[in-house]
């Protein structure tokens, strides 16, 4: 099937790739000889597989993630496994066992995480297009800093069947590109039923991107434009948004006021289910071998402690911690409540907008080291996490430059309606380009 | 607040490992996002929202099993086909 | 009503499906190597997801109707997190605080005779984990190795109330369940490994103890007969029953503490979030459950006319309730009552005996047997012989002779002082077996002249009035007619050589 060989070696001074294919196969299709990158935590069967995690070193899948099947079915030619923060753990790519990723636009500063080598490896020009995975903001988030364009499709709609689960109830693989056409062409790749993902839903995606927006309304909440929301990127957006308006769409002010503790029910949620997800990294049936001489609780601690990087290990005790014995009612319970009411916030919303418009992050990318607090790290996310929480589609289209770096316009839309997001995102990147 | 007993008992629970320097940053850093956590103390609600989908099921019919070397190909140690593991006794 | 004992039980039974319980592979697994029946999903790889197997489900449903348990409205999977070499995931997907089923009863033979109660908490799915096998030695070292064949295998696991007050009760719930699954054609309790149970006992007025590891139907009365027995002592010694899990080390009947720090759990459930709820409510009306063991039980007494204790021994095993009526098929109005005393008296006894299951006899040649004893060409002594030389046979791989061939061979028919020509034709008739023409004399009447002859001093005590040399007398005389003689009739024959000899 795979008749074709396309040679590979770019010059990755970004540290944008942990593998790269020099001599990628591909076949006939849509995507005949594209060049596309995968993100590490997507199984591609016969190429390592790291989440850029030690505990995964040496780790070739025997069976290929839905998606990465979908793109050789589509001729693509996958060139190489793209950096990230282990599992997903962060919104900097700093937290990569092997090395940080530099933003191609600026190399003293972060691309973002936690799919920082994708979206580096479109920015700096090495690949048309890549896969990314979105917990919490991880497309969109290097999307902005990088100044790509990154979409997180509605839940469900893409299979994660193959993804190295992080929190299985927040992510999903999303396709991330140059330009909206192209982002669009890969969702038209990936989105596709397959039975082994049980909270799939079948819903193709046929689109072709229409920059027609005329009558289209448009809810600007007033969190995204608050306390914490640097006021150059917040005017960045705003003007962005007024592109918008003339282009014949209406606006209108609304609050999500669930965004009060959607932050922190999105940091128990992922936690929790990242501590059980990362639990089978023991060294019996893959990764670096637990010493099979010592007793086994011994043995897991031993292959645990030296394979998980610091913060996948103080995220594994913070969901350890929550779920443990007379506290899931205060955080995991609770954060399900939390959930349940950001939902309520944005069908309420929805019933009144079509889409919803705003900052992608609150700033521009940080500078290589420039965040080490862990809290203050998690609070970046707080912009990006109420669209994972609901199950939403939303898109990062990069709309302008503040100090010379690129800023993200999110749009945000209702479940299922991947296609209208991509269309907003569309029409105001023909109008401004 | 959690103590370091508490938070070296969590890291026991979850065969992470913690050494002493560790404990305490990572206890002074536990803390300051539990206490940020809190804020869930004002989440008022249920969730008995919509469950779109539910009793998804595929039909009981056997498909092949991967080749045993796949099975044991990342495995660090394996023995007449099992794989071996440390003691439990 | 301190002392009392006080059992429930938790029975963890695989389902029979074709496929495990969230992916593709064959269940049946038993003859192949390790690690042969595994997939990204049942081996744990990261990024693989579970697939609910629908029929799984259905079986599960069939339990909770047949055991009169309600299903929930919305039920749902969870994570049990936990480390262990077995368990692929470090977890095992299972159901907590929503399962399937709950609140039924089934009803056994209780201690106290007359039907008892005992009720169902609750009844969920789950996963079984892989096998592991110990290695090694304390001095070279000790190791594990982990097969995954079994790891996913869909499990049902039955909760009890403590409702049974001794391991004899025990061990009958067990029984009943097991007739009632293997009725309901969801479990096969002749797969190796296909029962464990988890036991909790205490004397009434002190701690609980969970008795672990109990992978057989007899080892549930001997480890809870050893818990009595060990927490009776206790307390007798003024010692307090400890609240603790033990292991039950079925090879030498006895129950280990499993005190380690490995022991503390806080598995930390919450829902499975690749899998979504379960609204299967509605399928209940759906399900048609079979005649169950209760009802056959009171066919049995109607229909074959089988005492109460005989029709629930039959029908307490689905393979032995089939075999009965297999039996007694061909002529139901003469064989039942035959067939019910053979079946429940001595072919059950004789199997236990050989560590055999009624899959072993063929029921034809059964039914022949019978034929032969109704027909009065054996007595029930031959019968029995017969019986074991089949099922010995059958044990040993040996061709398996026809009753009636086998009666010929070891020349096991009934002697008789008055109708040798009519058995003879009767055997023809009736066994298809050719008569033996040249038995023409009286054996038994030879026999007794010959033991008058040998034993004078017997005969001597016996005319002083000592009656114990009559039964030596009768015994001698069997022994030479090999026990084929009817004792009625050497009685009867050898009074009357006595009475002419005394003359």
């Amino acid at each position: 099937m795979e008749a074709h060989t396309l040679t590979f070696e770019p010059d990755d001074r970004y540290n944008a790739f942990l593998t790269t294919c020099t001599k990628a196969p591909h076949g006939e299709g849509p995507l005949c000889g594209v060049t596309v990158a995968v993100k590490d935590n997507i199984s591609t069967q016969g190429i390592e597989t790291t989440c850029a995690s030690k505990i995964l070193k040496g780790y070739i899948p025997p069976y290929n993630a839905h998606v990465v099947w979908l793109l050789r079915q589509s001729g693509a030619a996958i060139v190489g496994k793209t950096n990230m923060d282990e599992f997903g753990m962060g919104t900097t790519t700093e937290n990569s066992a092997f090395g940080p990723t530099l933003n191609p636009r600026d190399t003293g500063r972060v691309p973002g995480g936690s799919s920082g080598g994708s979206a580096a490896a479109i920015a700096g020009g090495m690949v048309r297009m890549a896969l990314g995975t979105d917990t919490g903001g991880s497309i969109r988030c290097p999307a902005a800093f990088c100044g790509i364009v990154g979409m997180k499709p509605t839940y469900g709609r893409v299979s994660r069947y193959g993804l190295i689960a992080y929190a299985n109830s927040l992510e999903q693989i999303g396709p991330m590109a140059q330009n909206v056409s192209d982002v669009s062409t890969l969702m038209g790749v990936i989105a596709g039923y397959d039975r082994r993902d049980s909270t799939l839903q079948d819903r193709p995606y046929t689109h072709t991107p229409s920059a027609d927006i005329k009558g289209l309304r448009i809810g600007i909440p007033k969190e995204y434009f608050g306390a914490g929301v640097d006021p150059a990127v917040a005017g960045a957006v705003t003007k962005a948004i007024g592109r918008l308006e003339e282009l014949g769409a209406t606006t209108l002010p609304c609050s999500i006021p669930s965004m009060e503790y959607a932050l922190a029910a999105y940091y128990v949620t992922c936690t929790c289910e990242a501590s059980s997800n990362l639990a089978r990294f023991d060294g019996v049936r893959y990764g670096p071998a637990a010493d099979t001489k010592k007793s086994w609780h011994d043995a897991f601690r031993e292959v645990r402690r030296a394979g998980f990087g610091t913060e996948v290990r103080r995220r594994i005790m913070l969901g350890t911690f929550a779920l443990s014995s007379g506290y899931y009612g205060k955080y995991y319970a609770k954060a399900q409540i939390a959930r349940e009411n950001v939902k309520k916030d944005f069908a309420r919303i929805f019933s009144d907008v079509d889409v919803l418009a705003g900052p992608t992050m609150p700033t521009i990318a940080f500078k290589l080291g420039e965040k080490s607090d862990p809290l203050a790290m998690y609070l970046t996310d707080i912009l990006t996490v109420p669209v994972n929480l609901a199950g939403i589609p939303a898109i990062s289209v990069p709309c302008g430059k503040v100090e010379g770096m690129p800023v993200g316009l999110q749009i945000m839309g209702r479940p299922w309606e991947d296609e209208r997001v991509i269309d907003v995102a569309y029409a105001y990147e023909q109008a401004v380009s | 607040m959690a103590t370091e007993q508490e938070v070296h008992h969590i890291a026991e629970l979850a065969d992470v490992g913690i050494n002493t320097e560790e404990l305490s940053t990572f206890t002074h850093q536990f803390n300051a996002i539990l206490d940020y956590f809190d804020v869930l103390d004002r989440v008022k609600g249920d969730t008995a929202g919509t469950r779109d989908l539910c009793n998804v099921m595929r039909e009981d019919i056997p498909e092949p099993s991967l080749p045993r070397e796949a099975v044991l190909q990342n495995a660090a140690a394996t023995e007449d086909g099992f794989i071996k593991a440390p003691r439990v006794m | 009503m301190d002392g009392q004992v006080i059992v429930g039980l938790e029975v963890h039974c695989q389902l029979d499906t074709k496929s495990k319980l969230f992916c593709g592979c064959s269940t049946d697994y038993r003859s192949d190597g390790p690690n042969t029946h595994v997939c990204p999903v049942c081996l744990g790889l990261p990024g693989s997801m579970p697939v609910l197997n629908r029929r799984s489900i259905e079986y599960a449903m069939r339990v909770a109707k047949a055991l009169n348990c309600s299903v929930l409205e919305e039920s749902e999977f969870s994570r049990k997190n936990y480390f262990y070499p077995d368990l692929d995931k470090a977890y095992q997907i299972t159901q907590y605080d929503k399962p399937l089923a709950e609140g039924g009863y089934l009803e056994i033979e209780g201690d106290e005779g007359g039907e008892k109660r005992i009720r169902i908490t609750r009844i969920h799915v789950e996963e079984d984990p892989g096998r592991l096998v110990h290695m090694g030695t304390a001095e070279r070292g000790r190791y594990s190795l982990v097969d995954y064949n079994r790891a996913g295998i869909p499990l049902i696991e039955i909760v009890s109330e403590p409702d049974m007050r001794s391991p004899k009760e025990a061990r009958k719930f067990l029984n009943k369940l097991r007739a009632t699954l293997e009725y309901l054609s969801v479990f096969d309790s002749e797969k190796e490994g296909s029962l464990r149970v988890d036991a909790n006992i205490s004397i009434r007025g002190s701690e609980r103890v969970e008795v672990k590891n109990i992978t057989s139907y007899k080892g549930v009365e001997k480890a809870l007969t050893f818990e009595v027995t060990r927490q009776k002592n206790l307390l007798r010694r003024g010692q307090k029953v400890e609240r603790e899990t033990r292991h039950f080390l079925e090879a030498r009947g006895i129950t280990q503490s499993s005190r380690s720090k490995e022991q503390e759990h806080d598995y930390r459930y919450f829902p499975e979030p690749d899998l979504r709820p379960l609204h299967v409510h509605s399928w209940l009306q759906d399900i048609e459950l079979p005649e169950l063991p209760d009802a056959r039980r009171e066919r049995f007494i109607t229909q074959y006319g089988c005492s109460l204790n005989h029709a629930r021994t039959l029908t307490g095993d689905l393979r032995l309730a089939n075999f009965y009526e297999t039996v007694v098929s061909p002529d139901p109005v003469t064989l039942a009552t035959l067939a019910d005393t053979w079946i429940s008296d001595t072919l059950i006894g004789e199997l236990n005996y050989r560590n055999m299951n009624i899959d072993a006899v063929d029921p034809a040649a059964f039914t022949g047997l019978l034929g032969l004893l109704r027909m009065g060409v054996i007595t029930d002594k031959s019968g029995t012989e017969v019986l074991r030389v089949m099922l010995d046979q059958h044990k040993n791989h040996q061709p398996c002779e026809k009753p009636a061939v086998i009666v010929e061979r070891l020349n096991l028919r009934k002697v008789s002082a008055t109708n040798i020509g009519d058995t003879a034709a009767d055997i023809s008739a009736k066994s298809g077996v050719e008569p033996d023409l040249s038995i023409q004399s009286n054996p038994i009447v030879t026999a007794i002249t010959e033991v008058l002859t040998e034993h004078p001093g017997a005969v001597d005590d016996f005319m002083k009035g000592k009656k114990g040399a009559f039964n030596f007398l009768v015994g001698q005389v069997m022994k030479k007619t090999r026990g084929c003689a009817d004792p009625g009739e050497v009685n009867r024959l050898l009074a009357e050589e006595l009475n002419k000899e005394g003359a």
